[in-house]
């Protein structure tokens, strides 16, 4: 795991391309605290922040091919890397390493750009073939690892976070207008957008090439995909036959991600998904489990208890960290200032305290249950549109609407804790049935009443936008053809999952204190077996995951298994206001001047909001959303263009984009 | 105290504009627009109003009140209060 960074393009004097590269990748320094790597040539520029995993002794980065003509820096992990390595030997490859890398620039050798169809991993690669003078970058499938690209000053430039670009491109130090009203919409901006303007993000299972004469184009490598439900096909004998698959692939997926020449912990979230992944660990493998937790002081949040209960079960070694709301509160800038988006949810900042008290523990990397709903079909969305489907194929139904109330038991403040509002409420949007994004109709249109907030003139900069229509240029066609819940699992992995869970819950939490997440849920074998199994085996009647249920069976306690569901969350605006008073930057952000210079909200609205939320009647989610948003928009605004701004008024050589000496 | 009409949409249409809507505006609501399509309440938003209700003005609601036809314009909650005031 780690940080890269580095460009293509027209050269400057060496000496001046290294200090270039030396202030980029010092930005990432949390990405990769043990060391430094740097490949400086005609045209390109490589460097590398180094978390060591594995190949401790000779791992360093950038690696190169046996001919010393294709050079990368990656960050991630390869899993297969000793198979992978093992075939090529046979085919007469020589290794100086005994890192994962090398087998990227041998595999590029043999296959050309179709190296990446060999790799089960989480990665983000950037390659350089000096034969051809070309630049490869190149990102996972399911999006695990971020890269980010911009052009500026005849160069194409790229980094594992956008602050390193700010670092010697000042000039993207400002926030998109388009990314903003996204990320209020989606939760995130929608790839290839980011929340600064002009830089992008590279999208999940893709390969962007930069030729010799400055060329582009992007392939994608990868896609989930689905069964047309008219072909028929059977890919399985039976349930049992695909349970028993299921628990193989689940079992070699966690042998691979158990790879590292360091200890490996885990985290317990008291749910389905985490704890089959330390039974799996604990049933086969030998490797001692190290588990840890977030328990909250408030009921609502806190799942301390099936926490517990999975502990004493399979006898690990447990730390629970203890998260109050004025910690989350407290670690909100520091968040944000990794997140590098703005957020709608506070709910990935206890993830950073944990990768924090992870790291005090002595480990560097964690594997986690994330992707097991995405995969398996585990959401209350999901379940959601089912049952607006079945209302909807008999609208005058007064029992069918009925089933909504089955849903969100967990929450204090439910959508359906009143049974008219709630048919109300998920009774909107049925026109819109048969269209990909029917299953989000709901979640977008709660989370769009932040967009109330924006200013007239943030508004007016951004061209008119239909959200749904807009969202669905990003779903293939084909999809038309497959299952419901197969086009609102296409949706959800692209646009929670990729853009939220993934980044913000995921990589920068856990990269702010150099934790490495692994995820064997994302396993792209097992993303590919679980997209080709019929709907009714990952949602039975209203039960979520009945097959990976049925996979975990006998490695869990029963209790365990049959759980329904129960999202993280953590407390919104609550974490914000203590007896009534505002923490001081929350005061200082919300101000009316604060809020008017910066320009991207209303003041008198914002005022409102404040308001509400300090007398603590901010109790529905729309609400807390949009002050999440205000809050983590101008803490952005703070960090990343104020502050910058200022900095480049005192000591303008530093931002100049001109390199010098560091 | 009586209630009349005019009072009661003056408070009702008060408390949404400033804390539903977050506005001063009084043209962004109109007395008969739907507040669940301009999805200003939601089953969240409407126990906001309820308790809104029930302090302002002194009635209780019963959960079987608690239908979109008694909540879903400003008119239609001026006449629900109205029609619970006389039912005191």
């Amino acid at each position: 795991m780690c940080g890269i960074a580095g460009f293509t393009g027209p050269s400057a004097m060496p000496a001046e391309d290294r200090a270039t590269l030396d202030r980029m990748i010092r930005t990432l320094h949390h990405r990769g605290p043990d060391g430094f790597g740097f490949h400086v040539d005609a045209g390109v520029g490589l460097a590398h922040a180094r978390l060591a995993i594995i190949d401790l002794e000779t791992g360093d980065q950038p690696i190169h091919d046996e001919r010393r003509a294709v050079w990368t820096v990656f960050n991630g992990e390869i899993f297969n890397y000793l198979e992978l390595r093992a075939s090529l030997e046979k085919l007469g490859h020589r290794f100086y390493t005994k890192s994962d890398t090398e087998v990227i620039v041998h595999l590029y050798d043999r296959y050309g750009d179709d190296f990446l169809a060999h790799l089960n991993g989480q990665f983000a690669i950037a390659l350089w073939d000096g034969e051809r003078r070309r630049l490869l970058l190149a990102r996972d499938r399911a999006g695990i690892r971020p890269l980010f690209h911009t052009r500026a000053n005849g160069r194409v430039w790229f980094a594992s976070e956008i602050k390193a670009l700010l670092s010697v491109l000042p000039q993207c130090a400002s926030l998109d207008p388009q990314g903003l009203v996204e990320t209020l919409t989606y939760w995130s901006p929608m790839e290839p957008n980011t929340a600064f303007r002009g830089v992008e993000s590279l999208p999940p299972g893709h390969l962007l090439a930069i030729e010799h004469d400055g060329r582009e184009s992007m392939t994608r490598y990868w896609d989930w995909t689905f069964p047309a439900v008219a072909e028929k096909t059977v890919a399985f004998d039976s349930e049992a036959s695909a349970v028993h698959a299921l628990r193989d692939l689940l079992i070699d997926a966690v042998r691979l991600q158990l790879r590292a020449d360091v200890p490996v912990g885990a985290y317990l979230s008291g749910g389905l998904d985490s704890s089959g992944i330390v039974a799996l660990i604990r049933g086969f493998t030998d490797t001692p489990v190290r588990t840890f937790s977030i328990a909250f002081e408030d009921a609502e949040f806190d799942e301390s208890e099936q926490q517990a209960a999975m502990v004493r079960h399979l006898q690990t070694d447990h730390t629970t960290l203890r998260c109050t709301r004025r910690d989350i509160g407290e670690a909100f800038p520091a968040l944000i200032a990794h997140t590098e988006v703005p957020l709608v949810r506070t709910a990935p900042a206890p993830l950073m305290l944990l990768s924090r008290r992870v790291r005090e523990s002595g480990f560097r990397v964690v594997l986690t249950g994330e992707g097991a709903d995405e995969v398996f079909g585990g959401y209350d969305l999901f379940k959601e549109a089912k049952v607006r489907r079945f209302w909807a194929r008999q609208p005058g139904s007064r029992l069918r609407p009925k089933l909504l109330g089955r849903l969100y038991g967990y929450l204090d403040q439910s959508p359906v804790g009143n049974p008219a509002f709630a048919q109300a409420f998920f009774g909107q949007g049925m026109q819109h049935i048969d269209r990909p994004i029917f299953a989000h109709v709901p979640r977008w249109t709660t989370s769009q009443r932040a967009l109330t907030f924006l200013s007239p003139e943030l508004r007016a900069s951004v061209s008119p936008w239909d959200p749904l229509t807009y969202y669905e240029r990003q779903v293939p066609a084909e999809s038309a053809g497959w299952s419901p819940l197969a086009r609102d699992q296409y949706v959800e992995a692209k646009s929670l999952m990729a853009g939220y869970l993934l980044p913000s819950q995921g990589d920068r939490v856990a990269m702010a204190n150099s934790i490495e997440g692994r995820f064997p849920y994302l396993d792209h074998r097992l993303i590919e077996f679980a997209n080709r199994l019929p709907p009714q085996w990952k949602i039975r009647g209203l039960t979520e995951k009945h097959i990976l249920r049925r996979a975990l069976a006998g490695l869990l306690p029963q209790e365990i298994v049959e759980r329904t569901k129960q999202p993280y969350r953590a407390p919104d605006s609550r974490s914000f206001f203590f007896d009534g008073e505002p923490l001081d930057f929350v005061a200082d952000l919300f101000s009316a001047e604060r809020i008017r210079s910066a320009g991207y909200f209303d003041a008198a609205a914002s005022g409102r909001l404040f308001d509400k939320c300090r007398a603590g009647r901010a109790t529905g989610f729309a609400d807390n959303q949009a002050f999440v948003g205000i809050l983590s928009t101008m803490l952005l605004d703070e960090h990343f263009v104020r502050q910058r701004g200022r900095a480049a008024q005192q000591n303008p050589i530093v931002h100049s984009g001109v390199s010098h000496a560091v | 105290m009586p209630f009349d009409a005019t009072q009661v949409e003056a408070k009702v249409r008060g408390y949404i504009l400033e804390n539903l809507l977050f506005t001063s505006d009084g043209s962004e609501l109109a007395n008969d627009a739907s507040l669940l399509e301009r999805s200003i309440i939601d089953s969240t938003g409407v126990l906001e109003i309820v308790l809104f209700l029930e302090e302002e003005f002194g009635v209780k609601i019963n959960e079987s009140d608690m239908v979109p036809e008694n909540f879903d314009s400003v008119n239609n909650i001026v006449r629900f209060v109205l029609r619970l005031k006389a039912a005191q």
